[in-house]
């Protein structure tokens, strides 16, 4: 067993633990940090298959974004805990005989018979100074642009389809023009103003 | 890879559809209210220009290929998406009004329709795994969108809501089975996944594991039972022009998908992907027509027959021949025809703030309009199957492929659930004809509408009597396709 199998099994082992305790935890805030975890390992084991641009893609993608907003909204939006686990234990042992069957069955299907090592064999390493992030970009660009630019389409399809379903113009919102700001004059927005001065009052009457 | 203008050219109308679609998304932000209509027409020029460059580039000769294997432009694309352009205008020109009387007459929901016949094209002319489902995600998004456009009505909320969850759970199980496939072949082209199987390579295990997931994710987007739940609700929920876009053009996006994934790709699989379809067919005929008859909204009957019909069309599918191929084609196309007319009618018969959509708002409809009567009769003929409308044509060639194909019991069991079928089609002609009205308000459409209802109509007619020229385009597209 060499140092890097070790690595292998090591992150793999925090990366169980972790997605378990996503479950089982009962703080959702613990649950996101736990996931965190998961995500972290994960990036680990495709670092160790030379895929160090997935890798940090993961990182700073899932890590970085979604789960920094996935922890705001856990903390914005007030979760009656209770009332997500009811049926918890009604329902788990339907849930748990699903799992086992659906584990059962892709042992049998994908085991080492079929997709084992002589069947797939492991690729070859690559030479030093190969770049991952390179080949990808290569890839993306030239082979896969195609679906690449769809996805690009399915985005715009996103943003257009939320802003269709939330904007709801009211008669009485009050909107800035911009252009109007801009030319604003200081005679517009500032009335110099000529007052005597007043005395201070002493007393009070 | 160097691209050159060559490789781009067969994807052209794509490329066109596109750029219009964003520029019509733009230019309408510059529209006041009033001047929606210029909108309006701008998305049926889109059409237009993209049907002419279809048309222009539509050749009868060996499949082009192009975006490394994964974009193919052959006569079967070609010839579908001719179809889905006027499928997709005559939406529009059906639903303009009701639009307009619901507030829905909106810059967005032109660009997502527009975005979801972007998604069909990339779907018909897909030669790769991953095409087809970016294509299918497309098509899927921009629906759920305009499936929850009317947003006061809870009703659409929930049909968006369940739509929305049931499509990424199919999506998954597509996307799974997929996977199998690509971890047995080790490519995600469907000609090469083609050549792949039938020279044998492959766990015979994992395709057949596969082969379940991507018939599952098949029968949840064709509406098929058991994964037909999802569409009563949806029919129902959704607004009637949506609705009617659902109802029509997805489904010819919906065969395509079909012949390529099963006929060109996993073509060697037939024997066991047969007796799935088997399955499916007689479930989905016996559900969809059974449970018609105790509907009592004319949305919801409609979407339980649309059940019905595509578990017909599985059946030419699963003869797994030319003949079967080129009728399941022809069926398709006949029902678009047919479902345009009978969605278009309810928007017709709608008014504001009044949706025709319950059985008994189509009482009298004879006292009433005669000439609506006699359409509405026309197009319940065909969905029921009766000479000499289109329907009946459509159920005899895919009967005739399953003869051939040897499975004589299948077609005896497809005659009789269109018989049990027939009861809640003529029920309505029985209710246009013999019954007093209930709702005594005038019918007044506007005039595009109006031509575009007879036309319809009379199309479902003429194609009946003359269905010989329709069906040589479906067999000849086919057989130089496949």
């Amino acid at each position: 067993m060499n140092f890097l199998t070790g690595v292998f099994y090591m992150l793999s082992v925090i990366l169980l633990f972790a997605g378990f305790r996503v479950v089982t935890t009962r703080n959702p805030v613990h649950a996101a940090l736990f996931l965190v975890l998961a995500f972290f390992s994960a990036a680990g084991i495709w670092l160790t298959l030379e895929a160090e641009f997935l890798a940090i893609a993961l990182v700073m993608v899932y890590v970085g974004a979604v789960m920094v907003l996935f922890l705001f909204v856990v903390m914005m939006l007030d979760i009656n805990l209770d009332r997500l686990r009811e049926g918890f234990w009604q329902y788990l042992p339907l849930a748990g005989f699903v799992s086992a069957m659906l584990a059962l069955e892709m042992t049998v299907v994908l085991g080492s018979r079929t997709f084992g090592l002589s069947i797939v064999p492991s690729p070859q390493p690559h030479p030093a100074g190969y770049s991952n992030t390179r080949e990808l970009g290569r890839l993306l660009y030239t082979d896969y642009v195609y679906p690449f630019e769809l996805a690009a389409v399915i985005l715009v399809v996103a943003i257009v389809a939320a802003i269709a379903l939330t904007m709801r113009r009211r008669k009485n919102t009050r909107y800035q023009d911009p252009a109007r700001q801009v030319k604003v004059k200081r005679e517009q927005r500032v009335r110099m103003m000529q007052m005597p001065a007043e005395k201070p009052s002493s007393t009070k009457t | 890879m160097n691209f050159s203008v060559r490789d781009l050219m067969p994807m052209l109308p794509e490329i066109f559809l596109l750029a219009a679609t964003c520029f019509i998304l733009i230019f309408d932000l510059f529209l006041s209210d009033r001047r929606r209509h210029v909108t309006y027409l701008l998305t049926l020029a889109a059409l237009l220009g993209c049907g002419w460059l279809s048309f222009a580039t539509i050749t009868g000769g060996a499949a082009t290929y192009t975006m490394h294997g994964m974009f193919v432009d052959d006569l079967l694309s070609g010839t579908l998406k001719l179809v889905l352009y006027v499928t997709v205008a005559a939406v529009l020109v059906y639903s303009r009004q009701y639009l307009h009387k619901r507030g829905m007459f909106r810059g967005e929901f032109f660009a997502l329709l527009l975005f979801a016949t972007l998604g069909m094209m990339v779907m018909i002319s897909a030669s790769s795994f991953l095409t087809l489902y970016m294509g299918l995600e497309l098509l899927s998004l921009s629906l759920y969108a305009l499936v929850a456009m009317q947003r006061d009505s809870a009703l659409a909320a929930e049909a968006s809501m369940k739509y929305f969850i049931l499509g990424a759970l199919a999506s998954g199980m597509l996307l799974y089975g997929m996977s199998m496939i690509y971890g047995a072949t080790g490519t995600l082209d469907i000609t090469q996944i083609g050549l792949l199987l039938q020279a044998g390579v492959g766990n015979s295990t994992v395709l057949a594991f596969g082969l379940v997931f991507i018939v599952a994710g098949i029968a949840f987007k064709l509406g098929v039972a058991p994964f037909h739940m999802w569409v009563p609700d949806v029919y129902q929920g959704a607004p009637t022009a949506v609705t009617l876009f659902i109802g029509t053009a997805t489904k010819l996006a919906a065969f395509a998908f079909v012949i390529r994934l099963l006929a060109q790709g996993l073509v060697a699989l037939a024997g066991d992907w047969q007796q799935m379809l088997v399955i499916l067919s007689v479930l989905s005929m016996a559900i969809g027509n059974i449970t018609a008859i105790a509907q009592t909204n004319l949305k919801r009957m409609l979407a339980y027959s649309t059940i019905a019909h595509m578990g017909f069309l599985l059946l030419g599918i699963l003869a797994a021949s030319m003949d079967g191929y080129s009728s399941a084609m022809f069926y398709v196309v006949a029902y678009v025809i047919t479902g345009l007319g009978s969605f278009g009618m309810i928007m017709l018969l709608s008014r504001r703030g009044f949706e025709a959509d319950r059985l008994e708002d189509l009482k009298g409809l004879n006292q009433r309009n005669p000439w609506y009567a006699f359409l509405m009769l026309l197009l319940m003929f065909s969905l029921a199957g009766v000479p000499p409308t289109i329907g009946f044509y459509a159920k005899l060639a895919v009967l005739q492929a399953v003869m051939n194909a040897g499975y004589t019991w299948l077609a005896v069991v497809a005659v009789m659930f269109s018989l049990i079928g027939a009861f809640y089609y003529l029920r309505i002609v029985k209710l246009m004809y013999f019954e007093a009205p209930v709702d005594t308000h005038d019918i007044r459409p506007a005039l595009d509408m109006r031509v575009l209802m007879g036309v319809n109509g009379l199309a479902v007619l003429a194609l009946g009597i003359l269905p010989q020229a329709l069906m040589s385009v479906c067999l000849y597209a086919v057989e130089r396709s496949l």
